[in-house]
């Protein structure tokens, strides 16, 4: 596009990004600060992703854009456009097809392959956040990896409602040192993250912090011996593929209480449904 | 059957349509221009320069016009625009003393050496309608007395109070101040980090907290030593020519603060500062900038923390209207698999629960009667 450069943002924010990547990557899970630049979508709109993709995406790269799980969601089909236009690179809905996709509360069914790179959006970077506000202090607990908080908060949970109640965003811990939070994935794709062969990249815009997962990495969900992580399922099928192990989204389709389930991610609906056919 | 959500693409692209045509409104009358913005809404023009830490208000009134008079809005979109500048200088250190003075004002003394001089303000002002305006009568030109107010008969109130050594005093120490607009944002911050970080903060938000140290939470005693506006000769340093040259003038309000002394065995007690600049005509937000700046130095200067305005951390993080209304505004994003998950877990809290009240009721049965008047 005439008067920016390629994927918008100028070379040397890109490559300041890229060294903070490096870092990231060389240290699994720990929060690297990055100067985070103002983009020209809103803060939580998924800046950090698009300030990520933009800094490691080539002139002959495919790239995928997903939103819930879907590639035509409303911040999906934006994204998608703000890269088309600023970098002009192909697009693609079809997972296989992608080198790089940005996602935003999914990872997708199909398995990623080694060389495909996923770009997370993430809210808030600090998993530790809701039990202790201040940055200051969160810096200071994943220094002397004082973690035991954290534990505490999810057994306060079994002992209020007998289940840990964190459903999406459940933390983890990577390679055995760093608790992160995932960005809000449901926890049912918190097993995708452990030895993916995908290089995995998460980015809060706002917060001006970068992390990630590098291929093949150890990724655990935090638990107890006695209660051990356990994904959600379902009673039910997707009601278009007939899937029965996939994240299904709830559809309300009347006003008596009718509903339907579906899965989420639109591409591998699709293409099961391609397949049957 | 229901079919996922499609045409996502089109809605977006109607949307947009219908947004551009009401901004455009009657086209019996019009158009707004960009200039008419820059030269009769200019305090709204300057809040947006504030805000977006752009000088430019040429393009703060067009993001003004486009954001249809959204303020935040025109914040973001001109902050979205600044950061695709490239760098080509740092200017000097500004010197707000030698400003040309268009207002000036001091609520400590009665008078001052270069006088108050009331300028173009709203203060005094009947909040009367003037119905006359809406019949779009003319307005009589102001006089300007031709000579310039000179710099030198300006002098800085709190410097007069420096003499005698009331008043703490500001030391450059020559370190490089830090760069929020480079920088991630690294607590705790020093005060020139919390300065920026205040300088383009909310005007509503740093109203409310200054408010608020007013009110009691984190009192510091302040006095408007000087609220200064005027225009202010850039300066930058060109290394070829080893020279200092002037770029331009920008126009600046500048307020300082005069507040509760400290002291100790050691330091004889003074004054103490609280500080506030903004482009533009921004008299409002720079004495709500100065007394969180005040507040903000609460740990430096030994005194108890008991108010928000005084806790950095959440005072800093908060301050950004393009930060928060973007956070805020994305709640309007699909949430859809989060909320499943949630479902999910309701769903099946509540199942259980009633499996463990009913468990209880068929108890409470076969108890006897006097057990249950227990």
């Amino acid at each position: 596009m005439d008067g920016y450069n390629f994927a918008y943002l100028d070379e040397q924010t890109k490559r300041m990004i890229r060294r903070a990547l490096l870092k990231g990557v060389a240290i699994p899970g720990y929060q690297v600060p990055f100067g985070g630049r103002e983009m020209p979508m809103p803060y939580g709109w998924g800046t950090g992703g698009v300030q990520l993709t933009a800094s490691i995406l080539g002139a002959y790269d495919i790239l995928k854009v997903i939103d819930q799980g879907a590639d035509d969601t409303t911040n999906a089909v934006s994204i998608r456009h703000f890269f088309q236009r600023v970098a002009g690179v192909e697009t693609t809905t079809a997972t296989t097809a992608a080198d790089v996709i940005q996602t935003r509360h999914r990872i997708p069914e199909t398995p990623l392959r080694s060389g495909q790179i996923l770009v997370f959006q993430v809210p808030i970077p600090e998993p530790l956040r809701f039990i202790e506000p201040s940055e200051q202090e969160t810096r200071l607990m994943h220094a002397l990896e004082e973690y035991g908080v954290m534990h505490v908060k999810l057994y306060e949970d079994i002992a209020r409602y007998g289940h840990i109640a964190t459903t999406y965003a459940y933390p983890v811990k990577v390679d055995g040192r760093y608790v992160m939070d995932p960005s809000p994935i449901p926890k049912f794709d918190n097993p995708k993250l452990d030895g993916n062969p995908a290089l995995m990249l998460f980015g809060a815009g706002r917060e001006k912090r970068l992390y990630a997962i590098p291929p093949y990495t150890r990724v655990e969900s935090l638990d107890f011996e006695d209660h051990p992580f356990e994904v959600q399922s379902w009673e039910h099928t997707c009601a278009l593929c007939g899937s029965d192990h996939s994240y299904l989204d709830e559809v309300i389709t009347d006003d008596k209480g009718g509903r339907m389930f579906v899965c989420s991610d639109t591409d591998y609906c699709q293409t099961r449904r391609g397949e049957v056919a | 059957m229901y079919v996922a959500v499609k045409g996502g693409e089109q809605a977006i692209a109607n949307a947009h349509r219908w947004l551009a045509d009401r901004r455009r409104g009657d086209r019996d009358r019009p158009e707004l221009e960009v200039a008419q913005i820059g030269d009769q809404l200019r305090l709204a023009v300057d809040r947006v320069m504030s805000e977006a830490s752009l000088y430019d208000p040429e393009l703060a009134a067009l993001a003004f016009k486009q954001a249809s008079g959204d303020l935040t809005e025109a914040v973001f979109l001109l902050r979205a625009y600044r950061t695709t500048l490239p760098r080509l200088a740092v200017s000097e250190p500004l010197d707000t003393a030698s400003m040309r003075i268009e207002r000036r004002i001091s609520a400590t003394y009665k008078d001052i050496p270069g006088g108050q001089i009331l300028g173009p303000t709203y203060d005094y002002t009947h909040r009367l309608l003037d119905f006359l305006q809406l019949a779009g009568a003319e307005v009589p030109a102001a006089e300007i007395r031709e000579e310039v107010t000179e710099a030198e008969a300006c002098p800085q109130i709190l410097e007069l109070l420096n003499d005698e050594g009331l008043v703490e005093q500001e030391i450059d120490d020559g370190s490089e101040p830090a760069d929020i607009t480079r920088d991630p944002p690294d607590y705790p911050m020093d005060r020139a980090a919390r300065l920026q970080m205040l300088a383009r903060g909310d005007e509503g938000y740093l109203l409310a907290l200054g408010y608020s140290t007013q009110r009691g939470y984190g009192r510091n005693h302040p006095f408007a030593g000087e609220i200064r506006l005027g225009q202010v000769e850039v300066e930058i340093h060109v290394d070829e020519w080893d020279e200092t040259i002037c770029v331009g003038e920008i126009a600046l309000s500048e307020c300082q603060m005069i507040n509760q002394f400290g002291g100790s065995r050691e330091a004889a007690p003074q004054f103490t500062r609280g500080y506030g600049l903004a482009f533009g005509h921004n008299e409002r937000k720079t004495m709500a900038m100065a007394l969180v700046d005040r507040a903000l130095r609460a740990e430096e200067l030994g005194e108890p923390i008991i108010g928000p305005a005084q806790q950095a951390e959440f005072v800093l993080a908060h301050a950004d209207s393009v930060d928060a209304s973007g956070f805020v505004s994305h709640l309007k994003l699909p949430h859809y698999v989060d909320f499943q998950s949630e479902l999910d877990l309701l769903r099946r809290l509540r199942r259980e629960h009633a499996a463990r009240q009913a468990e209880l009721d068929g108890t409470r049965d076969t108890a006897s009667p006097q057990q249950e008047e227990r």
